[in-house]
């Protein structure tokens, strides 16, 4: 076959489902069991660290509350 | 130091072999070029000089954090904004009144050469400026962490300014490879990417780095904003020049291979450029202006996710009943119309994000300022999926109307959500309590606004007025209107349209001078202290 209608044809069916397949995944992650804490969690980052603690220390991060 | 005489050895070397190219030059853009690197070659190789062995500065604000390249940033954003918007205005009052293409500034100052630089200024030089700043500015807040890399980001900062600088003397001189909005010639291109690469590299090492557990979604924005700008801009970019001494280069596509690239660019440059990373910056400065977390989390993840899926193969339908197959531009309609529904959720997220402040809509014109600016997101993204069904873009493509649709996007939303970033940071970032006058970002807003209603409400009527008169046979098949007769009927719009634009320059001017007098004037407010981690 050549190299058009091979690609044309891989494109449009495996990789086509492993695309939608993904994309399922990805939203069916966002709705896990306790993502709501940790969601909750990351869209309060931009409130907290007005400033940086120095390289060196070692800061409690976010996730760990 | 050491490095500092490999750097003034690298620089002496460039600004020779720039030398030798002006000399070499094959034509006036390549020499004028050549000789703007000599000189600032030359004039990096002093300051490098008089700084060796001096001890470095650290560029680390009381904060924390890495500002320095940030407060760059925001003048720049709004100095290129200002020459944009400049540009603009005149070449629309060109359009209505030709004999602005003055005859002793021809060919430097025509509509031709004008248009790039008014579409780079705005798009590439504001945007661009103000994505660069606000992304730095907003991933050191979100990852707990100051910027990585060093002096790199100045690299970056400078080096992207000279790629402004050598684009816009290119187009006036001559220099374009006649790719809608990735006009500059190969050795442009070069220079971008290597900057790119460099902006990409920096932020990569800063989320790497970060304290936060988890990369908050702005981030994720900005860093599909970067990677996918570098994929579009080498593949669209891919040329053989014709000698390496002059500007001129050859595509490697061609015909509608050339064409369908050159949209896949051109669409999804509005996509991740003009989309995805203003949306970084709405999913920062919208929940911070409104002092509460974005309305779902849940829906930007998404939100994120359909927006990169779905984007990417819109481009077709700017090439509906061209020689690109049927099964193309219907796949690039589909797509686009499937786009709406994530471009909305977006839309509905950042403004119930003020759900249960709007009060503040009526205090606080920063947040009226995000508020519009998401409307005409929402605006813009319906008006895009119903232009590009292919019966609505046989009436409305080549016409005006295409016009008054990016405006009504890049002026609403990207240039609204700029604005109020840029009131949101320069009293921060010069620790100042708010702007100067609460009331002149009043009046910006509403010129602004008006502007955008005056300018996209003409392009309308003028641009469906033009599709239906191209379109109109008499009884024996003939068409009716010659296209001068479609010139001299849009002349009211024209002038409309102009004045829509001077109203929005307006507002910019004000913007500047509030700016200026925030920087300059007032007492100094102490930067907060931090609130440590919960």
């Amino acid at each position: 076959m050549e190299t058009y209608s091979w690609m044309r044809q891989f494109a449009d069916s495996w990789m086509l489902l492993a695309m939608t397949l993904f994309f399922l995944g990805v939203i069916l992650w966002a709705f896990r069991p306790g993502s709501r804490k940790t969601h909750q969690d990351t869209s309060n980052i931009p409130f907290r660290n007005e400033t940086s603690a120095s390289d060196n220390d070692n800061i409690e991060t976010g996730g760990a509350k | 130091m050491t490095s500092d005489y490999v750097k003034l050895i690298a620089l002496a070397l460039i600004a020779v072999l720039a030398a030798i190219g002006a000399d070499w030059g094959r034509d006036l853009a390549y020499q004028v070029h050549a000789l703007l690197i000599m000189a600032v070659a030359a004039g990096m190789f002093v300051w490098v000089l008089r700084n060796t062995d001096e001890p470095p500065r650290s560029g680390v604000d009381a904060n924390g954090y890495m500002d320095d390249v940030v407060r760059a940033g925001v003048i720049a954003t709004g100095f290129w904004g200002i020459v944009g918007f400049l540009v603009g205005t005149f070449i629309a009052f060109q359009l209505a009144f030709p004999a602005l293409n003055f005859e002793w500034a021809q060919p430097y100052g025509n509509f031709g050469r004008l248009r790039p630089l008014h579409t780079s200024a705005v798009i590439f030089a504001f945007g661009g400026n103000a994505l660069i700043m606000s992304s730095f500015y907003i991933v050191q807040r979100t990852c707990a962490t100051r910027l990585w890399g060093g002096n790199l980001r100045w690299f970056v900062f400078w080096g992207y300014q000279l790629f402004i600088v050598l684009a816009a003397t290119g187009y006036l001189l001559g220099a374009t490879q006649s790719k809608e909005y990735a006009e500059p010639e190969w050795y442009v291109d070069i220079w971008l990417t290597i900057v790119w690469v460099a902006y990409l590299v920096i932020y990569m090492g800063t989320l790497i780095k970060r304290r936060e557990k988890h990369i908050y979604v702005a981030n994720w924005f900005f860093l599909s904003f970067i990677v996918t700008v570098a994929m579009l801009h080498l593949i669209n970019n891919l040329s053989l020049p014709v000698s390496i001494f002059g500007s001129k280069s050859v595509q490697l596509f061609s015909g509608v291979q050339d064409a369908m690239t050159q949209w896949w660019y051109g669409h999804n440059a509005v996509g991740f450029f003009l989309t995805a990373g203003f949306l970084g910056m709405m999913y920062y400065f919208v929940p911070k202006q409104a002092g509460r977390p974005v309305f779902s989390y849940k829906l930007s993840i998404i939100h994120f996710w359909a927006l990169i899926f779905l984007y990417i193969w819109a481009g077709p339908h700017h090439l509906h009943y061209t020689a690109l197959p049927d099964w193309a531009s219907t796949l690039g309609m589909v797509f686009s119309i499937i786009l709406w529904m994530p471009s909305w959720g977006g839309m509905i997220n950042g403004l119930m994000t003020l759900n249960g402040a709007w009060d503040k809509l009526r205090t606080d014109p920063i947040i009226r300022m995000m508020v519009i600016s998401l409307a005409f997101y929402g605006m813009s993204t319906f008006e895009g999926p119903m232009m590009s069904i292919r019966a609505v873009n046989s009436l409305s493509h080549y016409t005006d109307w295409t016009i008054g649709h990016v405006h009504s996007g890049v002026l609403g939303w990207n240039g609204m959500i700029t604005f109020a970033a840029l009131y949101f940071l320069t009293p921060k970032l010069w620790g100042r309590a708010q702007m100067h006058s609460m009331a002149a970002i009043n009046w910006h807003f509403w010129l602004a606004t008006i502007g955008i209603v005056l300018y996209a409400a003409s392009m309308w009527v003028t641009g469906i007025m033009e599709g239906l008169m191209w379109r109109e046979v008499d009884s024996q098949g003939f068409l009716v209107n010659s296209f001068a007769d479609t010139v001299s009927a849009k002349f009211p719009m024209y002038v409309v349209r102009g004045l829509g634009g001077v109203m929005y320059l307006a507002g910019a001017l004000i913007m500047i001078w509030n700016m200026w007098m925030t920087i300059r004037g007032g007492a100094k407010v102490t930067a907060p202290v931090g609130v440590p981690a919960e």
